[in-house]
This record gives C-alpha cells, structure tokens and sequence, in this order.
C-alpha cells in the first residue's frame, strides 16, 4: 500500500491531467486527434482506479474506453470525415445550460460524503456482508466476481443483453450482410442495389462539396 | 496500404496468439484474480480487431466468418440465460447457482464459470461483429480496413 500522502498527490497530478485534456478535447477541431486523446483521457482514468485500488474497474476501463472505443471511433472516421464542422457564432444559451448544468453536479457532490469515509452509506448496506460472508456463500476468492456473477447475476445478465443488443443494432443498421447468409441471387440483386447507392453518394457528395 | 508494412505484419502474427492466449487467462482466473468474462471479450476480440486493421477485413473474415461471430455472439447469452433456466430446473431460483452440484459452493463455481464465459463470448462476438461492420463499409474495403 503507497502511503496516503502521496496516493492523493497521485490522484490529484492524474486528475489534473484528466482535466487539461478534458479542455484541450473542445478545443481541437480535427476528430482524429480527439478520438486519440479521449483514449488518453480512458487510460488517466485507468490510473486513477488504479490508485484508489478497483483494478477490476480499471481493467475494464482500459480494455474498453482506452482500447475499444478508440478504434470503434477511428473506424466511424474512416466511414465519415476527421474534421469537426466549425460554427462560427459561440452560443450563449448553450453556455448558459453548461454553466447551470456544471453548478447543480458540483452543489449535488457537497451532500456526498467524504472520499474514503468508512461511515459513508456505501459501506454499511451489503458491502459488509459481501465482505464477511462471500467467501462461505460464493467461494472465489475475489470478491468481486462474486457479486458481479452471483449475488448481482440478475444485473450481469442484463449488462450481457445490452452488449448483445447493441451488437443486433448495428447489425440491422449497417450490417447488411454480403453473400454470406443469402442465397445468390438476393446477393445478385444487392449488389446491383449497392453499385446504384455508391454512384448516387458519389454524385452527392460532389455536388455538396465543392473544392 | 498496411500490407507493404513488413514489421507491422510480422509483429502482429507474433501478438496475435499471445493476447488470445492472455484473454483466456483473464476469462478463467477472473475468481482469483482481477478481470472476468467482460475484460476477456474485449481482449479476445482485439485480437481479431488488430488482425484486420493490418491483413485487412477481408482475410480476417476468412479466420472469423460473419456467421460464427453472430453464432458466439447469440451463444453467449443463450449460456447466461441457460444457467440461470437449468438452476430453475433443478430446484433453485433463477441464477441460483448454489443447486447446481451436490455442494453449494461446488455448485457456485460451475455457475460463475457458465455465466463468465457467457459473458465472454457475447461481449468477444459483439466487438468483433462491430468493428469488422464498420470497418466493412470504408470504401474499397478488402486490404485497408479501418485505416483513416
């Protein structure tokens, strides 16, 4: 264990950081170089769980928002363009909304209680009985798996049909499949539908885009 | 183009077998250790992501066909859910794992081990069934998928 002191040290230098990218994020304007630095802005956060020792958390925090999301985004740019649209008049409602919005977050967090606080309610519902009881309930010796498969198995399941239904989603949106579930001449006939799609987008895509 | 890229393609062929073998072991050492069936899917899938973005989608396809990934990808829930109506079948509630052998505990870890790798195959499927969607649809696709 690293001594308090120089955990919160960590965690505030982390934090920092976490916040300069936040602000460098708006204020880039090519999306290659956003999508790179939100996978940065993942893997500070990674750290951070690190240090206040949720590594499962981390774990997953690096595997899917420094890791996946990055190339999930890269993969979108490479279907739609790397420059955001530039509007040129700034917004004063919008800045409004942020501000408000921003304000309510930070007075919501001053009920909450202290970071670490062992009296804070989080601990004292089922936290403890997890603690005390998994290993002669459920048995593995993290404890985490054991509330993640077995004592929250219902919520586990639910996450599992998310992914599944986000996977059908982008299936039935974009993932028409080419030649290999259909009989040949429904392919036949796609593709004679696709070639018209791909000269019609090519032709409108000249016209909205001079050079 | 990556496939004039002869380091890229060398190193990726010795990646690629080594971050399938450590997603296994994310999956079956989550009870001791941190990860589990979500942290072992995206691994799993990564490594056919890296595989694509430098052999292209279509030879990555070849390897992983669209079918078998939808097929991963329905199994896995279908494993989750299967647990859960098998441990009603044998007397306990759903997700119940505690009756599924003659020891509770026992019982417990069969359960876990189903519902992670459950867990595991829908997640691998879903990012693998993603990426190679997208990555599909850029122009000319066959040799530079997902390259922006």
């Amino acid at each position: 264990m690293i001594e308090t002191g120089v955990e919160n040290a960590i965690a505030i230098v982390l934090l920092v950081f976490m916040a300069l990218s936040a602000f460098w994020l708006v204020r880039l304007r090519n999306l290659f170089a956003v999508v790179m630095l939100s996978g940065i802005y993942s893997l500070l956060a990674a750290v951070l769980y690190v240090v206040m020792d949720a590594v499962d958390v981390a774990f997953t925090e690096a595997a899917v928002g420094a890791g996946i999301s990055t190339v999930l985004m890269l993969g979108t740019l490479a279907l739609t363009t790397n420059m955001e649209k530039v509007h040129r008049k700034p917004s004063l409602s919008a800045l409004l909304l942020v501000l408000t919005t921003g304000g309510l977050l930070i007075y919501g967090t001053l009920d909450m209680p202290r970071y670490g606080d062992p009296m804070a309610p989080i601990h004292q519902h089922v936290a403890n009985r997890y603690i005390e009881q998994s290993g002669s309930e459920v048995g593995p010796p993290n404890i985490v798996t054991s509330v993640l498969a077995s004592y929250r198995g219902y919520d586990t399941f639910g996450e599992t049909v998310v992914v599944f239904t986000a996977a059908i989603g982008v299936l039935a949106i974009i993932g028409r499949s080419k030649g290999d579930l259909m009989p040949t001449s429904t392919v036949a006939r796609r593709r004679k539908e696709d070639e018209g799609e791909d000269h019609q987008a090519s032709a409108s895509t000249e016209k909205e885009t001079p050079p | 183009m990556m496939e004039d890229k002869t380091i890229l393609r060398v190193i990726t062929k010795l990646v690629v077998p080594v971050i399938v073998l450590y997603a296994f072991y994310v999956q079956f050492h989550g009870d001791f250790g941190p990860g589990g069936g979500f942290q072992a899917g995206i691994i799993f899938a990564a490594a056919f992501i890296i595989y694509g973005l430098i052999f292209g989608v279509g030879v990555a396809r070849r390897v992983m066909p669209a079918w078998a990934t939808r097929v991963i990808l329905s199994m896995g829930v279908l494993l989750y859910g299967g647990t859960g109506i098998v441990s009603m079948l044998m007397g306990g509630e759903f997700l119940n794992y505690s009756v599924l052998a003659h020891d509770a505990l026992q019982g417990q870890h069969w359960g876990i081990f189903a519902v992670e790798f459950g867990v595991g195959m829908t997640v691998a499927g879903a990012m693998i069934t993603i990426f190679f969607t997208f990555a599909g649809h850029v122009k000319g696709e066959t040799s530079n998928g997902g390259e922006a």
